[in-house]
């Protein structure tokens, strides 16, 4: 009698099962739709009620009012922006505004991050000690705190435009923020660009030849003067062959203030000031956990190889660090964008402060607005750190992890 | 033997004397090694020193040296009238200190300020020291019991009803809103007509649940009315409501057997509430109110901290399990919940909840402004709690649960006596990380008008009395030295608690 092979059980039912309610099995399900339920019934609860209020308040809902004119200046716009623009306008301008204070702040702290916690870790007695203090200082203080001494304390108790503390008799810092000569373009500016980028292009082709030559034949290629005397002959060049690319509008004291230049205003100066250094106590407890989480034999090693300090740190240590520094670090990226939205304690015109705070304040509009601002800075979080974990997929790649 | 020696290899005169190693210990050779060993290393020695002598003498100066220690109002501080150069304006922050710590609370009342910052130390100090036992009743009288008084103390008021009363209300308004959405969504579909059946089912169906469920409410809501016409009503309440819930521990727990314990403790927590009752006269309509718009300064602060801390604890534990749970609607709910509110702002969370939170809820239902605040942070808090507590989680081994459910525990026993604990043992630094990062973000309640250390320091300095040149200066120090000791503080302990719980891995 020979076995007859029977068909497997239907796998239907228990697949099915664990698709609508997971491991639990149908109380899952059942859980799932008493969840769902509730969350309906508070949704429904929510929307009635809005309406209700909005009605009882004769406050118009839809976003036809971006279409509006703003009606209400804007102390730092990077984008042609007057009065009479829509409030669709003042949303951009703020959001550029936002940008571009993350953008610098995050440069400043990483640099001075970078420096304080490979200085925390130095041999240097005194200066890890300085770092260290710096570090538990500034992480321990509140961030708006630190922007309000930024701004009422030190940049505000400035010299008036009279009596400003003049550098070359060219920039000038005073309680009306930092004077400096504003560049105007010329004839030249264009080609004057497109030099410095091909120089730029041309030094990374060498660097990745010589990296090639390192690896593949062992032959280390003395590169930088060529590519620094790139990055500085060609734009020489092209300025010797058609002149200046850009002439400097000199400011000058006329009256009470400057005249000409272009003016970079106190409250843009206490944000990046305070933000960066806030963020760079931060980053450098961030860099020396990833330093100290290389194995200590790495840079035994180095340096018995006749390698200096630095150039161990360099080669050796720091790449291997920023795979554990790259993820907290993300996090202090992110976190810069999210405050710098403490603007609106001190009038720096960012999206927040200008959007969520005198255009919410005009229209009344709370729910769009609201719900705009926040969009917002979630879209800039999660693109952030997209780009950010892609950065560190590459990094792994580079170093055969994973 | 004699040429022997001759030859032998013995020096015959003395070795000239090398000179003495170089000093690595003491002070010269601490100078040695970590402050001048290299050129380079001694240029940043100096650099810093440099630094330090422009940094931290001026500042000691400013603060001690220069400072104007008395006086009445700002010409005590001005440079002309002292004949010196003036540093701190310490008679500023005198002058302050009652409205740096209470704002605008009333002088008369200022006493319950003080019995809740006396209640708080006494009932967090032995919290905190490790040694000290009782800690579940500690923690229960702190983080429970402790807010409550806390509430009734601060902003005065007394109550109506109590358990019994509460529930039926609740339980009467769900029933009710039910069928009101029910009769909503029938209208809507009979407005629509042809294909409006499916709402008008749907509509008639949750009128038909809502109207059911009324029913076994309505003994409760007799029973509320009874109790509301009696004489005593609030006492009436506690009674009734600790007979019942009471019982139903004992119940629970395991009846004549097991139960006597969980019935003790429920009747010495029902008694314990009754005295707190009759202490405050809640009955009586308790203390007079005080507005929450005059609470200012250093108490708003620790209100704003204290009520995040507290209240986003069990919103971050639920949260973290839920991100865990198997089934995926619950799973996929908490995750975007904690993304969305790590992916904003504080300040657009504090917005959402002054401007957007009244506006859902119901018309008649007012909602206080530091209460609005306090719930946004407590959500926004929540969050962020939830991805430490679920690190904890993650570092719990999977046999733990696994022996757990062998043992024929359930889920909740299994998450709440097992893995939990040792969860929450494993993530304690990081959440005194995350209530440091609350703390600091207390301050963004000045944005939002309501008067924390912070902006009663920021109103402090409108003051015309008091401008001086070194007033800002003064001001900012004395609130820096203030968040500093705090925070400081909570990161040193959280230090020595890491300490603690890995001292078994130390060897």
């Amino acid at each position: 009698m020979s076995i007859e092979s029977r068909p497997p059980p239907s796998l239907f039912w228990p697949k099915l099962r664990r698709a609508v309610g997971g491991r639990a099995g149908w109380s899952g399900l059942v859980l799932q739709i008493a969840f769902v339920a509730l969350l309906v019934w508070i949704g429904y609860e929510i929307v009635a009620n809005a309406r209700a209020n909005l009605q009882a308040q004769r406050v118009a809902s839809g976003f036809g009012f971006l279409d509006n004119t703003a009606g209400f200046a804007v102390s730092q716009a990077l984008i042609p922006y007057s009065e009479s623009n829509t409030y669709a306008r003042v949303f951009v301008v703020g959001l550029l505004n936002t940008l571009i204070v993350s953008v610098i702040g995050i440069i400043f702290a990483t640099i001075f991050g970078f420096l304080v916690g490979l200085g925390r870790l130095s041999p240097n007695w005194l200066l890890s000690r300085l770092s260290g203090g710096y570090v538990e200082l500034v992480r321990n203080l509140p961030l708006l705190f630190q922007i309000l001494f930024w701004y009422l304390a030190v940049l505000a108790t400035l010299p008036n435009p009279r009596q400003s503390i003049s550098l070359f008799d060219k920039f000038f810092l005073s309680n009306r923020g930092f004077v400096i000569p504003k560049p105007i373009e010329q004839a030249s500016f264009g080609p004057f660009v497109i030099a410095i980028v091909i120089a730029i292009v041309a030094s990374l082709l060498l660097r990745s030849y010589a990296r090639r030559q390192l690896f593949d034949h062992g032959r280390m290629l003395k590169i930088w003067p060529y590519g620094l005397g790139l990055l500085i002959g060609l734009p020489l060049i092209v300025c010797l062959v058609l002149g200046a690319p850009v002439t400097f509008e000199i400011p000058a004291l006329r009256g009470f203030n400057f005249a000409g230049g272009s003016r970079i205003i106190p409250e843009f100066i206490a944000l990046t000031l305070a933000l960066s250094t806030y963020t760079a106590a931060f980053i450098a407890e961030i860099v020396r956990a990833g330093v100290q989480s290389v194995n200590k034999g790495q840079m035994e090693a180095g340096s018995s190889l006749g390698l200096s300090r630095g150039t161990v740190l360099r080669l050796i240590v720091v790449p291997q660090a920023m795979r554990v520094i790259l993820p907290p670090l993300t996090n202090q990226y992110l976190n810069l964008t999210k405050n710098s939205s403490l603007a609106v304690a001190i009038g720096y015109p960012d999206l927040f402060s200008v959007f969520a705070g005198t255009t919410l304040s005009q229209t009344g509009q709370a729910i769009e607005i609201i719900a705009i601002t926040m969009g917002v800075y979630l879209l800039i979080s999660l693109v952030t750190s997209a780009v950010m974990s892609y950065y560190g997929w590459r990094i792994n790649r580079n170093l055969g992890a994973t | 033997m004699t040429d022997q020696l001759a030859t032998s290899f013995v020096r015959q005169d003395l070795v000239p004397q090398r000179p003495a190693p170089v000093v690595t210990t003491g002070f010269v050779g601490f100078l040695r090694t970590r402050l001048f060993n290299t050129p380079s290393n001694a240029l940043l020695t100096i650099v810093c020193a440099l630094l330090l002598w422009f940094t931290v003498v001026p500042t000691i100066k400013f603060l001690v040296v220069d400072a104007v220690w008395q006086g009445n109002d700002r010409s005590a501080c001005l440079a002309e009238n002292v004949g010196r150069t003036v540093g701190a304006c310490w008679p500023f922050v005198q002058a302050k200190f009652i409205q740096f710590i209470y704002g605008f609370y009333p002088e008369a009342e200022r006493w319950r300020v003080n019995v809740i910052f006396a209640l708080a130390i006494m009932l967090l100090i032995p919290l905190l020291i490790p040694r000290i036992p009782g800690k579940t009743a500690n923690a229960g009288l702190f983080f429970l019991a402790f807010p409550l008084v806390a509430y009734f103390l601060l902003h005065g008021g007394g109550i109506r009803g109590f358990g019994l009363t509460w529930t039926a209300d609740a339980a009467l308004a769900l029933a009710n809103s039910i069928v009101d959405a029910g009769r909503k969504l029938a209208e809507l579909g009979e407005a629509r007509g042809v294909i409006g059946w499916l709402p008008v089912l749907l509509g008639k169906t949750l009128a038909l649940l809502g109207s059911a469920l009324a029913i076994p409410i309505a003994p409760l809501g007799w029973l509320r009315d009874w109790i509301q016409a009696s004489g005593k009503a609030v006492w009436a309440d506690v009674a009734l409501t600790a007979i019942v819930v009471s019982l139903l521990l004992f119940f629970l727990n395991g009846g004549l057997r097991t139960g006597w314990r969980s019935l003790i403790i429920s009747l010495v927590t029902f008694a314990g509430i009754a005295l707190v009752i009759a202490v405050m006269g809640l009955d009586r309509g308790g203390l007079p109110i005080v507005d929450s718009r005059l609470y200012g300064g250093l108490l708003v602060t620790l209100i704003v901290s204290v009520t995040g801390i507290v209240a986003s604890m069990p919103i971050g534990i639920a949260l973290a399990l839920g991100r865990r749970a198997t089934i995926p609607l619950v799973r996929i709910f908490s995750i975007a919940f904690i993304e969305f509110w790590r992916g904003v702002p504080l300040i657009t969370v504090l917005f959402f909840a002054t401007y957007m939170l009244p506006l859902f809820l119901p018309g008649n239902f007012t909602i206080d402004g530091l209460l609005r605040v306090l719930i946004g942070i407590a959500l926004f808090s929540g969050a962020y709690n939830a991805e430490v507590v679920r690190g904890g989680l993650a570092a719990i081994p999977r046999g733990q649960a696994e022996a757990a459910s062998a043992l024929g525990l359930s889920y909740w026993k299994t998450t709440s006596l097992v893995v939990m604990p040792q969860a929450l043992r494993h993530v304690i630094p990081g959440l005194v990380n995350s209530f440091i990062a609350l703390f600091k973000d207390t301050t963004l309640v000045l944005i939002v008008a309501i008067f924390d250390l912070l902006g009663s320091l920021r109103a402090a300095f409108a003051d015309p009395v008091w401008a001086t040149p070194s007033t800002l200066f003064t001001g900012f120090a004395f609130a820096g030295i203030i968040y500093f000791i705090f925070c400081f503080g909570m990161s040193r302990y959280s230090l020595f608690v890491e300490h603690r719980l890995n001292a078994h891995r130390r060897h």
